[in-house]
Parts: structure tokens; C-alpha cells; sequence
């Protein structure tokens, strides 16, 4: 027994060994690990980058990407705790401060649908204003005139909305502010912009605050009469009904890759430096006869001067992220991510030749 | 001398187990602190504030301290009620058959992952509540606790009702394993003086047991106090102070679980170390009352 005891202690100790041994193992400069944190919302695309970048390298470059949301990203980028951070919301002036010599590159694109719960034949179709006023409490019930008038086809109930926003800080909920912003002065000044956001006072007991895309998608679907926002890659895998909206040019159009690359694309010629602030930067309500109004980039933010880590690891880190924003880009379209229009890829390719190391 | 030294090295064990308690709790106490300065500038307005708008630069905590005592509150006067119900069943007037069942059940929804009792209660227990208990609670409108009217389900009802589910198996559990120390020759002995079982729980049993199940009420209540994920969940998340239970409501734990990560600027991540600071000492200053009640108690013997 007591043998038997010693017997096991000595293989765990050996076993330890060679974990540890393990770990340190594989020599200098063979595999070389880069580490980033950020948003949840690009995390399904990255790691399926690091999945293929893996395969592409043979194993020599292996990236790990922790989804602890944008607010966390970029505290752990300013703070060079890991080697690149992603954000739904470029950095705000007092971040960008702080965090001297970042780069912003944007990765990808989201896009967010209105969700709607409705006994209804057809698509219903929403304008800015009309969708403000929805979020700002003055539009209550579904068969208002002003729904009506957009949608004359469609006979709506003569029943309370109920209004659905996530109750956690989102880059979801910053691009739908943002969108409301700038189609609704009094959103803009009563509400304003923000991951997350307080419900007006007058919609009262109607509104409900839910945890996540899930958690919005659960109560639309439990709910009838329900509206809320949500991503438009959740809305698709998850199959609930949104709405056609009105765009700038007044048509009304549909979430989709193609109408969202189009608002990108319009907003384009206008983007900052990569070295410079992107506060401010936002492709909502974009001009374009097809461009979907309510989109934005996701950030990947990352120093120009990588003198604080191995050559190595900057070459590779540089090399990485020239993938991402050209070839990588063909993996987006299958998990419901919009690729970058040419425009943004090459801004993003001047930026990531000013990164120094 | 051999077994000296082993003795020795027990000790020490021991008591840097006990010490490291102390440790990590004085650290804990520290960070949240030291990480909440920025918001106790204003002191006492960020207890009593009333509005919670982190776009406006408002941090106010009341509504989540009034959301948390409510529901908690409500749930364990329910549990205690369903628990010790329960327990006396168990112990004293259930056959040994259905004994077994019941204490399994019991202990089978004690390990339910409360992410799995909040999908219940998204899917299940908010549409119950909205189109069956709601329209039975509107005759009692006239009660300001009933007054209002939930849309969707999603309430500070559902939460205390979520919460009821989760804390009454821990007050069950702990106040059958009270009830089941009371020496048998007291019961006995009232039996045998002709009293109805009633009487026997009523006048040996409960007083016997009481510091027991007292017990378990802290332990749940403290539970309740805490519970996040199955409470963020069905209660609505939103930040206004109503006294009918038919509103939705927030908790502290909740908000703080949903607004962390994304919180940028120091004012706003202080306000939800702020909450964390708070909710401790709530959860501190409810076990030290309780173990004050205990202690009277066994004062008077």
C-alpha cells in the first residue's frame, strides 16, 4: 500500500516534469505565439483565421485571441499585454491618448438588424426616424400611423410594442446609437451614443433588457409584439424576421454581404490615417443607392513601433496581419461576415507598412 | 519523535489554511477599495443616487440595492415557508420510501447550473407569468406590489420566483438535517402526554432545530443575494425603482456581470467595483446578523 502510494507520487512528479518540459520545449524562434483580447464580435472570423494561418505556416505562427469584449481590449492593448486588440468602437479621444502610437485597422464589418415579432404577412419596413421615435417612446403601438404609412400593405396590430435592448456593454449597441444619432436629433441629445444606453422614461414598462444577442433573440422569439436589435450574422443562423430599412437615398434596403459592403465602400474615401484618430469614424446612414444604413467596422488595434517585442515575433505579427485584410478576407462570407471593399484593403495595407520594429 | 514532527507539520497545515482565508478575504476587501475610490468622492449620492446612465455620466446605486433586497427578500420568505415545509415532511411524517425520492429530488435541483434554471425561465416561467399568474395578481391591484402590468414575462416576480426555486432545495436540505438531530425521547415524551404530531413539530421540533434551519436560511439568503446568471436573465435589467413586482427590475450582481467588460473610463468601472464593494457588505452585515440571532439564542439556552 504504502509502496504503491510512493509509486504514484513518483509518476505524478514525472508527469509534472514533462508537462513543464513540454511547455518550454520546442527551441527558440520555431513557433511563435501571438496573443490578442478584444471583442466578441469578430471572434467566430479570428479564430477561424488562426485556424487556416496555422495550417498556412505549418504550425509556426499560432494566434490566441480572447474574446473579453472591446472595453477590455483595449485596456490590455494600452497596457502591451498582448500583441494586438480588437474593438467594435474605435478608440475614444481619451483612449487614443493614452495609448501613444496605436494603429487602427479595420477588420471586418458588422451589421445590425431590427428584429420584430409580428403576426404579419411580408417584411415590415422601418425608417431612422420612425425607429428613433420607437426607441425614444413616442411611437407605442404597432398600428401607429407612422409605421403604417410605411408599410401600407401590411395590416398591423393594434397592440404596445415591446422594445428589446441589450442590457450589457455592446459594440452592438454602439452601432445601433450611433445609427439613431444620426437620423434623430432628439436621440442624438436625450440618448446619444454608447455601448450601452438608458431606456427613456416613457417607454416604461414596455421595454426589456436582455443579456446578448441570445438573450434578445430569446425574448423577441417569446414575445409577440416584440422589436429589438441584433447582429446580422446571429439574426441569419438564428432565422428571425428583420426589417427592410430606409436608407439615405430612400430606398428600402435589405440586410445583406452585399448592401453592407456597399455603405462600407461609400464611406471609404473618407477614412482617417491608420496612425490617426478614428474617433468618429462611422459608416451608418451611409450614401448609396444599396448601402445598408445601420453598419461599422470592427478594429483591430495594434502599435507602430513593436520595438517592445522580439523581431521575430513583430515580423510575424506584421506578416499576420497582411493576411487577415487581404487573403484572409475570403473566409468572412461563410460565418456571415462582410469582407472589406478594395478601398479599405488598401488603406489597411498602407497602415501596416508604417508599423516599425 | 517521529509522529511530533508529523503533528507539527498538521498544525502548520492548518493554520495557514485558516490563515490564507483571511488573506484572500483582506485582499479582496482591499482591491475593491482601493478600485472604487473615484466613485466615493461624492460619497454617499452614488448609495442613494436613483439614475444609472454611464452615457450621461450618472452612476446612481440605488435601484440595484433596492432590486437585490427585493427579490432576495421575497425569495426567501418564500423558501423558507416551501423549505421547512418540506423538511418537516421529510423528517417527521413522510414513509422512508418516499423519503429517499423527495431528498434526491431536492438534491438533484441544488446542482441544476442556474444558465439552465434562467433558460427555464426565459421559455417557461416569464410566459407563465405573463398569461396566467399576471391576470390572477391584477385582481389584487389595489396592493401596490401588484399594481403594475409586464409585457413580456421578463420581471422582479419571475426573479423572486426563479430564485424561490433555486434556494428553497439548500433551506430544505439543511433545516431536514436540523429537524432530523432532535433527540427521539423528547418527541416521545410529548407523544405520550397525548399531544397531535402538529403539536410535536410546533413545541419540540421547531424550537429545537430552530438554530439549524436559521442556518440555512443565511446560507440561502446569502445565495439569493448573489445570484447572477439565472436573475439577469428573467428580471428585465432595468435600473428603475417600482414597488410592484410586476415591473422589471436589476440586481447588483447583474449588473455588474453585464456591464463590466464593455465599461470604459475610470468613473464607470469604480461605479461597478462601487457595486462589488457594496453587495460584499450587504452579504457581510446579513450573515452577521444572522450569526447575532444564533448567538441570543444560545444565550437564552
Amino acid at each position: 500500500m504504502k509502496k504503491g502510494m510512493k509509486m504514484t507520487s513518483i509518476a505524478i512528479l514525472i508527469s509534472l516534469a514533462l508537462l513543464f518540459a513540454g511547455c518550454a520545449g520546442g527551441g527558440e524562434g520555431e513557433r511563435i505565439t501571438i496573443t490578442g483580447a478584444g471583442a466578441t464580435f469578430p471572434y467566430p472570423l479570428i479564430a477561424k483565421w488562426a485556424d487556416e494561418y496555422d495550417k498556412i505556416t505549418g504550425g509556426k505562427v499560432s494566434i490566441n485571441y480572447q474574446s473579453i469584449g472591446s472595453g477590455g481590449g483595449i485596456r490590455q492593448i494600452t497596457a502591451k499585454t498582448v500583441d494586438f486588440g480588437a474593438s467594435d468602437a474605435p478608440m475614444k479621444p481619451e483612449e487614443f491618448e493614452k495609448a501613444k502610437g496605436i494603429l487602427h485597422i479595420p477588420e471586418t464589418i458588422g451589421a445590425v438588424v431590427i428584429a420584430y415579432n409580428l403576426p404579419i404577412e411580408g417584411r415590415l419596413k422601418l425608417s431612422g426616424e420612425v425607429l428613433a421615435d420607437i426607441y425614444l417612446g413616442k411611437i407605442t403601438r404597432w398600428n401607429d400611423r407612422r409605421i403604417a404609412e410605411l408599410n401600407p400593405d401590411i395590416e398591423l396590430p393594434d397592440k404596445e410594442i415591446i422594445v428589446v435592448k441589450r442590457a450589457d456593454g455592446s459594440g452592438t449597441t454602439f452601432i445601433f446609437t450611433d445609427y439613431l444619432s444620426s437620423v434623430s436629433k432628439e436621440w442624438e441629445e436625450k440618448v446619444g451614443r454608447g455601448k450601452v444606453f438608458s431606456f427613456p422614461e416613457a417607454i416604461g414598462n414596455r421595454g426589456v433588457q436582455a443579456k446578448g444577442n441570445e438573450g434578445v433573440t430569446a425574448v423577441i422569439k417569446q414575445n409577440p409584439y416584440s422589436i429589438g436589435y441584433i447582429e446580422l450574422a446571429y439574426a441569419i443562423q438564428n432565422d428571425v424576421s428583420f426589417a427592410l430599412l430606409k436608407n439615405k437615398a430612400g430606398n428600402f434596403v435589405d440586410a445583406n454581404v452585399g448592401t453592407v459592403a456597399a455603405a462600407a465602400a461609400s464611406a471609404a474615401g473618407k477614412l482617417p490615417r491608420g496612425d490617426e484618430s478614428w474617433y468618429g469614424v462611422s459608416i451608418v446612414n451611409a450614401d448609396g443607392e444599396n448601402a445598408y444604413p445601420i453598419a461599422s467596422f470592427s478594429y483591430i488595434l495594434v502599435y507602430k513601433d513593436l520595438d517592445y517585442m522580439p523581431e521575430q515575433k513583430a515580423k510575424a505579427l506584421v506578416e499576420f496581419l497582411k493576411w487577415m485584410v487581404t487573403d484572409g478576407q475570403k473566409y468572412a462570407e461563410a460565418l456571415h461576415y462582410v469582407p472589406l471593399p478594395e478601398e479599405v484593403m488598401e488603406r489597411n495595407l498602407e497602415t501596416i507598412s508604417m508599423i516599425k520594429w | 519523535m517521529k509522529r511530533a514532527r508529523g503533528d507539527r507539520v498538521f498544525w502548520l497545515l492548518a493554520f495557514f489554511s485558516s490563515l490564507s482565508v483571511i488573506v484572500m478575504f483582506t485582499l479582496l476587501f482591499y482591491e475593491l477599495l482601493s478600485n472604487s475610490v473615484p466613485i466615493w468622492k461624492d460619497g454617499m449620492s452614488f448609495i442613494t443616487g436613483m439614475v444609472w446612465d454611464p452615457l450621461k455620466g450618472l452612476f446612481g446605486a440605488f435601484p440595484f440595492i433596492y432590486g437585490t433586497l427585493l427579490t432576495a427578500t421575497f425569495a426567501i420568505l418564500l423558501s423558507t415557508f416551501l423549505g421547512v415545509g418540506i423538511a418537516i415532511f421529510l423528517s417527521e411524517i413522510a414513509p422512508s420510501s418516499l423519503r429517499v425520492i423527495i431528498s434526491s429530488i431536492i438534491e438533484l435541483i441544488a446542482a441544476i447550473p442556474s444558465v439552465i434554471i434562467g433558460l427555464w425561465g426565459i421559455f417557461v416561467l416569464a410566459p407563465f407569468v405573463r398569461d396566467n399568474l399576471q391576470p390572477l395578481l391584477q385582481h389584487l391591484s389595489f396592493i401596490p406590489l401588484f399594481s403594475g402590468k409586464t409585457l413580456s414575462g421578463l420581471s422582479m416576480l419571475t426573479a423572486i420566483l426563479v430564485l424561490t426555486f433555486m434556494v428553497t432545495p439548500i433551506v430544505a436540505a439543511i433545516a431536514r438535517e436540523a429537524l432530523l438531530m432532535v433527540p427521539e425521547d423528547l418527541k416521545e415524551a410529548l407523544y405520550s402526554l397525548g399531544a397531535t404530531r402538529y403539536e410535536v413539530v410546533r413545541h419540540v421540533c421547531i424550537p429545537y432545530a430552530r438554530q439549524g434551519i436559521f442556518g440555512g436560511v443565511i446560507l440561502g439568503y446569502g445565495r439569493a443575494l448573489g445570484e447572477t446568471m439565472a436573475v439577469t436573465m428573467v428580471i428585465g435589467n432595468t435600473p428603475s425603482i417600482s414597488a410592484s413586482i410586476l415591473n422589471p427590475g436589476y440586481t447588483m450582481a447583474a449588473v455588474i456581470a453585464n456591464e463590466f467588460t464593455e465599461a470604459t473610463g475610470d468613473v464607470y468601472l469604480s461605479a461597478l467595483i462601487g457595486i462589488a464593494l457594496l453587495l460584499l457588505l450587504i452579504s457581510l452585515a446579513v450573515n452577521l446578523v444572522g450569526r447575532m440571532i444564533v448567538w441570543k439564542w444560545q444565550q437564552e439556552g
